[in-house]
């Protein structure tokens, strides 16, 4: 087990180069300066002069190689350097933030499995019966919605009902639960719910799949009770394609609720992404590009692992 | 005859006597489908007595096992309409409410599926399974479920019980799965077990250990049991009574004895017909029964097999009648008492005549193929443990002779095959085809070499390309070699391939969904054909057809065989159709060849233990042979071709093996001209 970690761990190595190396080379090539944007970007009047010397505080006038190099050395050293526009470290910009993001996507996946698991397994259980037919319903209008459209409807509703609107200041759980779970409880269940509509999806059919398997039917001959042929025998079997799906959607809320955290005007990822981008922020945006990709490779990590605990077939040595 | 059968239709065909444990009558199950309503088991009735085996035997489709799950009620309840009467111990289980049949089911009523592989759940271990019932029915406290757990699987004959509860269906093998299953079975003390064919996916001499083994079992324990089945050679050696059924309704009832001495109905006398036999000789081409099933969702209302018998008679479209025609023996065919004056069919050159030297067509000298079994990123970091699924295996097809190529699962055979046509490539050795080399260059002369050998393939139902019409599918070969001049000539050709193989031109439109079985298989050996090689490698081409179907499809290929002189390589576990269709029979083991001679030379004076177990292992559909058998049976399971015995490869389950046998791996012999085998402790040149 410990060696088959090391090895994903050590596996994960060149998957992160890969995308250290994409990411320096598509920012070079997209055009657009961060010192015309920060210096004239407003219509300021500088001289060139000022802008050169700006380029070369930053390193912008050093060959790409060189640039290169840095980078290389500062993510083997753990230094993301700092912000661009900012000036403040690329570690800070993103901790401040990453808190709330993170917290964003547990809550929301929590949300989106507590839904889910009830919903698919009643609503393949009783296939084809109107409380399918209901479920089905609310699941495909999860997929159809924007969750930054159903936010803004619940904002709407707050508002209009309770005369009421979450706060906008993040407060830290374990400081202010209530005023933590006030403001972050609305978002997550905008994105949970879509997110629980495709879990809900993919295990209802993954229901039925198993409910056809053999062994449910030996369940059945041994005369166990439906209880267990369903919690025991099949469920189990079932959870395993949903599963994945439940980590593939994870490790996309980090960094990926851009319009979300708009409408609930959250200082998350998202928003961070977007402002570094439209800056030409290198720095910053490279820091975010390689903690989106580590988040994605430990959540595959975590997802292989939780099936070899579910599944006795896949044992890693 | 009888012209007034037709009002006695509505009244059940027989009432089951008093003394049933288990007793169906008139037991009906419709399924509703988009395409109309199916009627799977249409007015089945008999009876099962305390400690009897009773066989329920037909062809797929013929609702042998759907009337097996109606009885445990385990159809799915939306779709399947069930009605009649199953009377288990005085109660009617299909009027029991869904909480006491399912206090019945696992507690006195168990039943044992087909499929070892998928009948376990996955991911739970085999202990908390085989504990379940224990727990569920009988109350039992973990450790108590815990301990009845390790006696039931040391009762199964499985080693290491302890060790086992711990273990998961995958760590196990197909013939240690079904015991597991048998464990189950028998778990909460049953007085009735169904088995839906429980060692049709097995190998044949686990067939015989589970077989025997629960035969066993439900004696010493007065257990009865509902064998179904499609074998008759099982029916023969392990049933007490007999129900044949046919298109969802019963043909003929008996005792065995006299089902296969004196069938009654022309239906079971065809199928007995149809099968080629183990024991005897070959004398004549199979009977085989033309034609399909009807379609059971619009039957005829006269006798379903009428459209398919030779003995049909205007009374045949009257609404057949099970009737009593001798004591315990009834039968729906209104000739019944005809059945036995039924003419022999006429025999052919049974003794194909086979020149003495045929010039060599495929010569294989010292064939091996090993695969590496580590897959994925660090597969080339460790050292890749080898099987070696073919291991200096050499053998010669003479020009349009056949080579019959046995053994289990796991002897290599297939791999055989698949490198005589180049799907492979060997590790080491030679395969010469009319003399020339080409393991070396299967890949560069790849179109010249693969036009001289085709393959037939074991699944038609995966083999044909589904979106493929089967015109397409027959002259896409003719195309790629460009043999012919144009699309027209093509077309041309195809038909006149469909004809060789039985099919109508027509067909060549179609799409294999919406061909049988057998007219898959036969559009695979029309695709075989059309390229005229001189070698077809036939691997298991009968094994997923139906016995009636099967019989079509080896009369076909053994007239195609001797009007084009083609040689074929049959590559099979039955060993039966082997002896009819083969000159020659090479067995194998784990990757090495354990015997070959001629046909009959193997199979009446078999030399080496291995071939001697195999065939006894064998049943033959004939019950008083079977009585007088007294087979020794092979003890243990296949091992592991990872791991294989050192020496001779067979020792571990040879009966007669020495301390020589395992440090020393045997070398071919010839025993008398043309009989070889692998053995140390077999006389030489006896006859």
């Amino acid at each position: 087990m410990t060696r088959y970690l090391t090895h994903r761990l050590l596996l994960a190595l060149p998957t992160l180069l890969g995308v250290a190396v994409l990411i320096f080379i598509m920012l070079r090539v997209v055009p657009g300066d961060i010192v015309e944007l920060k210096l004239r970007g407003e219509g300021g009047n500088v001289t060139q002069d000022v802008v050169e010397r700006e380029r070369a505080r930053l390193g912008l006038d050093k060959p790409l190689a060189a640039q290169f190099g840095d980078w290389m050395v500062g993510l083997v050293t753990l230094d993301f350097g700092k912000s661009m526009w900012t000036e403040r470290p690329v570690v800070d910009e993103i901790g401040l933030r990453f808190k709330l993001s993170f917290e964003l996507a547990i809550l929301s996946m929590l949300i989106a499995v507590a839904v889910a698991l009830p919903l698919g397994t009643v609503s393949a259980l009783l296939r084809d019966t109107w409380i399918d037919y209901v479920v089905r319903f609310v699941s495909v209008a999860g997929l159809a919605m924007p969750a930054f459209w159903l936010g803004m409807l619940m904002i709407l509703a707050l508002l209009h009902f309770f005369n009421w609107l979450p706060p906008i200041t993040f407060t830290p759980l374990w400081q202010d639960p209530v005023a933590n779970l006030s403001q972050l409880i609305w978002p997550a269940l905008a994105v949970g719910y879509r997110y629980s509509a495709v879990v809900t999806r993919m295990l209802r059919s993954s229901i039925i799949e198993v409910m056809n398997e053999d062994y449910v039917r030996t369940a059945r001959a041994k005369g166990m009770r439906e209880r267990i042929v369903i919690g025991r025998h099949a469920l189990r079997n079932a959870l395993l394609p949903t599963t994945t799906v439940v980590g593939l959607e994870f490790a996309f809320l980090i960094g990926g609720l851009v319009v979300t955290e708009q409408v609930f005007n959250l200082n998350g990822l998202g928003k961070l992404f977007v402002q570094a981008v439209t800056r030409n922020d290198f720095t910053l945006v490279q820091g975010l590009v390689m903690l989106v990709a580590t988040v994605s490779v430990l959540v595959n990590l975590a997802v292989d692992l939780l099936y070899a605990v579910l599944d006795p077939r896949i044992r890693y040595r | 005859m009888n012209p007034s059968s037709a009002r006695h239709a509505e009244a059940p065909a027989s009432q089951p006597d008093a003394g049933y444990l288990l007793a169906v009558s008139d037991l009906r199950v419709q399924f509703e489908t988009s395409r109309g309503t199916v009627h799977a088991v249409d007015g089945v009735t008999y009876g099962v007595r305390r400690g009897e085996t009773v066989a329920l035997v037909g062809e797929s489709g013929s609702g042998k096992s759907v009337s097996a799950l109606a009885i445990m009620r385990l159809l799915p309840r939306t779709t399947a309409r069930v009605s009649g009467e199953v009377l288990f111990d005085g109660r009617d289980l299909l009027a029991l409410p869904a909480a006491h049949m399912r206090a019945l089911r696992g507690r006195e009523i168990a039943m044992i599926f087909q499929e070892p592989m998928t009948s376990l759940n996955p991911v739970l271990s085999i202990g908390l399974q085989l504990s379940e019932p224990l727990r569920a029915h009988l109350g039992l406290s973990e450790a108590r479920a815990r301990q009845r757990a390790i006696e039931l699987l040391s009762q199964v004959g499985i080693t290491d019980p302890e060790h086992r509860l711990r273990q998961y269906p995958h760590q196990l093998s197909g013939g240690m799965r079904q015991r597991v299953m048998i464990a189950m079975a028998l778990s909460c003390g049953p007085k009735l077990i169904i088995a839906d064919e429980p060692t049709t996916a097995l190998d044949v001499t686990i067939q015989a250990q589970i077989l025997d083994l629960l035969r066993d079992l439900s004696r010493r324990l007065g257990i009865a049991l509902v064998l179904i089945t499609h074998n008759l050679g099982i029916v023969a050696r392990y049933a007490d009574r007999v129900n044949v059924m046919y298109a969802a309704q019963l043909a003929e009832q008996a005792a065995a004895g006299p089902l296969f001495a004196t069938p009654r109905h022309f239906y079971t006398l065809a199928l007995l017909r149809s099968i080629p036999r183990l024991d005897r000789r070959r004398t004549a081409r199979l009977a085989t029964i033309e034609g399909l099933p009807p379609d059971l969702r619009d039957p005829a209302p006269g006798c379903r097999f009428a459209p398919r018998c030779a003995a049909r008679i205007a009374a045949c479209e009257n609404v057949p009648r099970l009737a009593e025609i001798g004591p315990g023996h009834r039968s729906a065919c209104v000739r019944a008492h005809e059945v036995a004056a039924a003419p022999e069919p006429a025999a052919d050159s049974g003794a194909r005549r086979r020149p003495a030297a045929l010039p060599p067509l495929l010569e294989i000298e010292d064939l091996k193929k090993h695969f590496g079994v580590a897959a994925g990123p660090r597969a080339a970091m460790i050292r890749t443990p080898l099987v070696r699924a073919v291991d200096g295996v050499s053998l010669v097809i003479g020009r349009g002779e056949t080579l019959g190529l046995v053994g289990e699962s796991g002897c290599g055979k297939t791999t055989v095959g698949r490198l005589v046509v180049g799907l492979e490539t060997p590790t080491s050795g030679r395969i010469r085809i009319d003399g020339r080399d080409i393991a070396g260059d299967a890949v560069r002369d790849f179109r010249g070499f693969r036009r001289k050998v085709q393959m037939v393939f074991q699944d038609p139902y995966s083999a044909l390309n589904p979106r493929m019409t089967v015109g397409a599918f027959i002259a896409e070969p003719l195309l790629v070699h460009r043999l012919v001049p144009s699309r027209a000539a093509a077309r041309a050709r195809v038909t006149d391939l469909l004809r060789q193989v039985g099919l109508y031109p027509y067909m060549a439109e179609r799409y294999p969904h919406e061909l049988s079985g057998g007219q898959r298989q036969r559009v695979g050996i029309a695709r075989a054909l059309a390229l005229e090689p001189s070698l077809i490698v036939c691997d298991e081409p009968v094994s997923a057809l139906d016995v009636s179907i099967q019989g079509q499809v080896i009369n076909l290929l053994e007239s195609l065989r001797d009007r084009h002189a083609l040689s074929l390589l049959f590559i099979s576990h039955d060993l039966a159709v082997v002896r009819h269709i083969c000159d020659r029979v090479a067995v194998m083991y784990l990757g090495k060849l354990m015997e070959f001679a001629d046909r009959d030379t193997i199979y009446d004076a078999p030399r080496h233990p291995y071939t001697q177990a195999l065939l006894d292992a064998v049943p033959v559909p004939d019950p008083a042979i079977e009585a007088a058998r007294r087979p020794s049976r092979l003890k243990g399971e296949i091992p592991s071709p990872l791991d294989p015995p050192a020496g001779c490869v067979f020792h571990t389950r040879c009966p007669i093996a020495t301390e020589r046998c395992r440090r020393e791996v045997p070398e071919l012999r010839e025993l008398s001209p043309g009989h070889h085998a692998a053995c140390h402790n077999i006389g030489g040149a006896a006859a």
